[in-house]
């Protein structure tokens, strides 16, 4: 795993402090923030009065919108943070699952090598030459769109960097003397892949993973802005963004504010993401 | 030369069929019945069942797969269920507009992406090194639909509302304007180029983002290579060390990288087409998807993941063409 000095580097780095960061507070807030809304996220009072009400607006009654309301008149704010649990756990489930898929293929293709190992870089390249969206809409729309199939279908998709990844680093560490040891042992093969290869070769999945989450939550809100992920009436940023599409002209911060959450986690993972591979490269930030 | 591109085209058939099969199987075993969909739900059982049988459904799902590849692969893609055309005459019409807009976007943000990346190395650390890396940063994380939206919502909308000149209002739907067959050819060409204006810079705008990042990197490379450090000790001017020395070596891998860069396009492209309501690809899968549309479905993801593979042979090709070193690898 990361040695003490990489660790160092990372703590230093502003990119992963700023990424960590802003990772950090939108999960407290989504954490938080539904309880204290409570009811807000979908009770629906006076629709006419209260829709569309400005970022900072006041409805007649006095209860301040930090973001605005949407054509319903459901406190912005309340939603995107309500949607920011469904984004971040689809993200994070959709991460896991590549990473598994990706784990188990590249130590299996790595460390076993011959046919085996040309069966599956053959797939594995196959596979990474789908686009990735069309494949998705496909997926999805071949069961009822919904959670677990969106996580599913990204975790499926989103292997083959992880796989090839993985493969590398078990090819290189296979040959080293500690693992002939373990095998002169009389260690059984799977269990000298398990305890003794793969803790040497998952760190560089570290970086595949962060930028696994952003890129899956950016893929969850695309399927849903296409209608084909998560399902209205439950929010996730991309059907908030769908729905703000509507209304783009006459309330653009409905679309906007969701837009934003977007890129700003998918930034901070990505920063993340950048700062890790830095620190195994023993770089820091001096790049 | 030649026979390393045919082996490779050889290599490159099964990821074909593999896409193939998946989306074959896939179809069939999914929930949806599309002999329903095909009639409504107001067909009594005798017609769902005939119309079944007619449509070769009622077959096992062996037979149904080989003769349908049979078929593939001869050209004949069936008809498709909700437009009642041939599937070749629905992808024939929506692949051109698909082909200009991804061409046009890769071209652009590859010639955007290498100038911005190369800029970046030469002044490595300067205050415009890091301005470049945190908008890149910024608008690699951007989504294509977030994008597009905002773009729609300056140029077509807020154009209007802040009374800009004519020549900065971009239309944000469709590939030409209605009637604009009755224009004369230049008028013609000038509507399907504003039409073109938003989605192509939409796309660009993200793979630009994409490629800066990683030309910094590969340049940053190159640039401590010795044979840089010989080529700055026999005294050329900087200019010609980064221009013609780091950055030759630079491209191949950035060359190499289409193959990686052209499934992230055609799955921007499928925002970007249903947004800016563009007739391609892109917006075809994703109302085929909706509809249940499986002729349709199939051939289209076929078609994206051959375009994909060509994209990849011509990738390599251009690397041989680059760097002699590649040429005797495969």
């Amino acid at each position: 795993m990361i040695a003490a000095r990489p660790l160092n580097a990372l703590r230093r780095d502003r990119r992963a402090l700023a990424g960590g960061l802003a990772i950090v507070v939108i999960i407290t807030a989504a954490a938080i923030g539904p309880v204290v809304f409570g009811a807000q996220t979908i009770e629906m009072s006076e629709v006419v009065a209260e829709r569309f009400l400005a970022p900072l607006a006041r409805t007649p009654d006095g209860v301040l919108h930090f973001l605005g309301t949407d054509r319903f008149g459901r406190d912005l704010l309340a939603r995107l943070l309500l949607g920011a649990r469904v984004s971040l756990a689809v993200g994070v489930f959709a991460a896991l699952a590549s990473l598994s898929v990706g784990v188990v293929l590249g130590a299996v293709a790595g460390y076993t090598g011959g046919a085996v190992d040309r069966a599956i870089v053959a797939v594995t390249d196959a596979a990474l030459a789908i686009p990735r969206v069309p494949f998705l809409l496909l997926l999805v729309a071949l069961f009822q769109p919904g959670l677990p199939i969106t996580v599913a279908a990204l975790g499926l998709t989103g292997w083959m960097t992880v796989a090839r990844l993985i493969r590398g680093e078990v090819r290189s560490v296979r040959t080293r003397p500690f693992v002939e040891a373990a095998r002169a042992l009389g260690v059984p093969p799977a269990r000298v892949l398990a305890r003794h290869v793969l803790p040497h070769a998952l760190t560089p999945a570290l970086v595949a993973a962060a930028l696994g989450v952003g890129n899956a939550i950016m893929l969850e809100a695309g399927l849903s802005f296409l209608g084909l992920g998560v399902q209205p009436p439950t929010p996730s940023w991309g059907n908030m963004i769908a729905a703000g599409r509507d209304s783009l002209v006459l309330a653009p911060w409905v679309a906007l504010a969701p837009a934003l959450a977007v890129a700003i986690v998918v930034t901070a993972f990505n920063l993340l993401a950048d700062a890790l591979e830095s620190a195994i490269a023993g770089e820091g930030s001096r790049d | 030369m030649r026979a390393s591109l045919l082996k490779r085209l050889l290599i490159a058939m099964p990821t074909v069929l593999l896409v193939l099969t998946v989306t074959f199987v896939g179809l069939h075993l999914a929930p949806g019945d599309p002999v329903r969909l095909y009639l409504g739900p107001t067909a009594d059982v005798a017609t769902a069942e005939a119309t079944r049988h007619a449509l070769g459904l009622d077959r096992p799902l062996v037979v149904q797969y080989a003769a349908w590849l049979a078929r593939f692969v001869t050209g004949d893609w069936g008809t498709s269920i909700a437009q009642h055309r041939p599937v070749t005459r629905v992808l024939g019409d929506a692949l051109g507009p698909t082909l200009l807009l991804t061409g046009l976007s890769l071209l652009a943000s590859y010639a955007l992406g290498i100038l911005l990346g190369a800029v970046q190395a030469a002044r490595r650390r300067s205050r415009l090194d890091a301005a470049i890396t945190a908008v890149t940063t910024a608008l690699y994380a951007l989504p294509s639909y977030v994008l597009a939206l905002a773009l729609v919502l300056v140029f077509a909308y807020g154009a209007v509302l802040w009374n800009w000149p004519a020549v900065l209002r971009f239309p944000a739907i469709g590939a030409e304007s209605v009637g604009a067959e009755f224009l004369d050819p230049g008028a013609r060409l000038a509507d399907r180029v504003r039409h073109l204006a938003l989605p192509v810079l939409t796309l660009v705008v993200v793979g630009a983002a994409g490629t800066a990042r990683f030309v910094r990197g590969s340049m940053v490379e190159a640039l401590r290579q010795p044979f840089v450090r010989a080529a700055r000790a026999k005294g050329l001017a900087e200019r010609v060390v980064v221009l013609r020395h780091a950055l030759r070596n630079a491209l191949v891998p950035v060359i190499v990288l289409i193959g990686l860069q052209l499934p992230a396009l055609f799955s921007g492209v499928v925002f970007v087409e249903t947004i800016f309501a563009w007739p391609g690809m892109g917006r075809v899968t994703v109302q085929a998807v909706l509809g249940r549309d499986y002729p349709v479905v199939m051939a289209a993801t076929a078609v994206f993941a051959t375009l994909v593979v060509l994209g990849n042979l011509l990738a390599d090709g251009a690397a041989a063409l680059v760097d002699p070193r590649v040429r005797g690898e495969t």
